[in-house]
């Protein structure tokens, strides 16, 4: 879409431009996503270290900036080992499927105005859709591997991600009527006056963010790859680059996630007041600054609190964040209805 | 052009995905396939610009109706013989099912008018200048609400009636209560006593 009318100037025909231009930004779009995930994933580890007092990753490369690098190659010359008792289709497929739906997400993820591979008019819809298909990479690596410990994960992923999307859907709801559509370029744009975080809606913002922590997998509801349990749960019997596909996967995930709660709550590309020195930063360097405050959160979370036990976790989703998340849904909606005059 | 293509590509994997569900001897494929299949059809939804319906597919019945299939399917320990044996004997059950639907297919698809309205809702998933998303929300919320609440109460009725049946209160089980172990603080958990050598502790604990 970015490109069409530069391909069309330049005498092709409208679909052939619009299709080459698609083709485009999506490899752009993929390939500077990929040099992120490197830098955020040692940015991970190096909050990670501070947070204990270590240096984390500083060999490779001036303070260690080419680690993730030279990881993927290491990931990459290993040896492929697939189990003999293995469902051996299945089990190559569950990587693929990972990495490709966490791919498939930012299709619809507006990174400024106008700036966007699909504007589809349910694109919360279709982010909420990939998000939660993550959960069939684990289920399917889990059965196929034919081993226990990875079936034991995949019992557990799939009952922990079916729960916390339950909330993750109602606050949707809530931006959603707030916004009043599900485009998510119309929902960034809703929030033009004051972001969502500083409305009626704040309380959405730390479910969906704990929510968001559940859904991915990460600490401390990390219980599908809990190490003193389950070794390494879905990917024990991984190695090489099926393994880097289900961490690339995660990690992709695990920004999206973050880009999600920028755009749902803290106005996605918008800078926080519309006055001069603010409104001259391009939007797209609001928005990455945004997904950087989140996976920084992320990040300490993952540092400082312990792991939950899977009760409490299943406790937490549904006894504290369902009711909290379906009375909040009547709350906006009356809000709604009560201080908005219908248009 | 463009759209007959999609149209072929989605319908061809959705025939052979939901015959693999069948034919698979797998169980656990026979989900996955199936899982495919759904997929495809949100597909052609989409095509028909009910993106809205296709976007619900997936989130309700890929994203949670199927997990579960997976996790009950993926815990039985089926003997695929044992399976395959009666599986004759609903033949003609499933054949009537099957008729019953083509039958309904054909009537639907075909130029029999059964009411003049239903004529015009076939017309376009997408009416005059709304969105698809916007246009399913007035029928259901706006024109046929109470239609929409009587549905949400049977549903209510049959979760309620879930829960009963296997709800099983057993007496003296200890239950957890989590705000007494919130409360707990350390003076009451912890008990010191002064013990002289030889004397041990007498009902200390």
């Amino acid at each position: 879409m970015l490109f069409t009318d530069l391909f069309a100037g330049l005498g092709m025909n409208h679909s052939f431009a619009w299709f080459l231009s698609q083709f485009l930004s999506i490899l752009i779009f993929d390939v500077v996503l990929l040099v992120m995930i490197a830098y955020l994933l040692l940015a991970d580890r190096k909050i990670w270290a501070a947070v204990q007092m270590r240096r984390g990753p500083n060999v490779v490369g001036p303070f260690g900036l080419l680690q993730t690098f030279a990881d993927l190659t290491k990931f990459l010359l290993k040896e492929v080992i697939i189990p003999a008792g293995s469902n051996k289709v299945v089990f190559m497929l569950a990587p693929l499927v990972t990495v490709t739906l966490a791919f498939a997400g930012w299709a619809v993820v507006p990174l400024d105005k106008g700036w966007v591979v699909a504007d589809i008019n349910v694109g919360i819809l279709y982010l909420f859709a990939m998000s939660s298909l993550g959960v069939y990479g684990i289920i399917m690596a889990g059965w196929a591997s034919n081993s226990k410990y990875p079936f034991l994960s995949a019992l557990r992923a799939a009952a922990q991600m079916v729960s916390y999307e339950v909330s993750i859907g109602f606050v949707i709801i809530t931006v959603l009527l707030f916004a009043g559509s599900l485009n998510l370029s119309k929902i960034v744009e809703a929030q033009q006056n004051h972001w969502f975080v500083f409305t009626i809606l704040f309380p959405m913002l730390p479910i969906f963010f704990v929510s968001a922590l559940a859904e991915t997998n990460r600490p401390p509801f990390d219980l599908v790859e809990a190490e003193s349990e389950l070794v390494a749960g879905f990917f024990v019997e991984y190695s090489s680059t099926p393994f880097l596909l289900f961490f690339l996967g995660e990690y992709l995930s695990i920004v999206l996630m973050c880009a999600m709660c920028s755009i749902l709550f803290l106005g996605g590309w918008l800078p926080p007041l519309d006055i001069w020195p603010l409104n001259a930063v391009p939007g797209i360097l609001w928005f990455l600054l945004k997904i950087c405050f989140f996976f920084f959160m992320f990040a300490m979370v993952k540092a400082m609190v312990p792991r939950y036990r899977y009760d409490q976790l299943m406790r937490l989703g549904w006894k504290v964040f369902l009711p909290t998340s379906l009375l909040w849904v009547v709350v906006t909606a009356a809000w709604v209805l009560v201080f908005r005059q219908p248009a | 052009m463009f759209e007959a293509i999609a149209f072929y590509f989605f319908s061809a994997i959705l025939i052979a995905s939901a015959v693999m569900v069948i034919a698979a001897r797998n169980p656990v494929h026979s989900v996955l396939f199936l899982i495919l299949a759904f997929f495809n059809a949100a597909g052609l939804f989409v095509l028909l610009g009910a993106e809205f319906l296709a976007m619900i597919l997936i989130v309700v019945y890929v994203g949670a109706v199927a997990v579960l299939f997976l996790f009950v399917v993926m815990m039985l320990d089926i003997d695929f013989a044992e399976l395959k044996r009666g599986s004759l004997q609903y033949l003609p059950f499933g054949a009537l099912i099957g008729l019953i639907l083509v039958a309904e297919l054909v009537m639907a698809g075909s130029a029999w008018v059964l009411k003049p309205v239903a004529q015009s809702a076939m017309a376009s998933a997408t009416p005059a200048g709304i969105t698809n998303t916007e246009a399913l929300g007035r029928i259901l919320y706006t024109d046929y609400i109470y239609y929409f609440q009587i549905a949400g109460l049977v549903l209510l009725v049959a979760m309620i009636g879930a829960i009963v049946l296997t709800l099983r209160s057993r007496p003296g089980v200890r239950r957890q209560v989590i705000s007494v172990q919130n409360a707990r603080t350390a003076a009451m958990a912890v008990d010191m006593h002064d013990l002289k050598p030889g004397q041990g502790s007498e009902g200390g604990v």
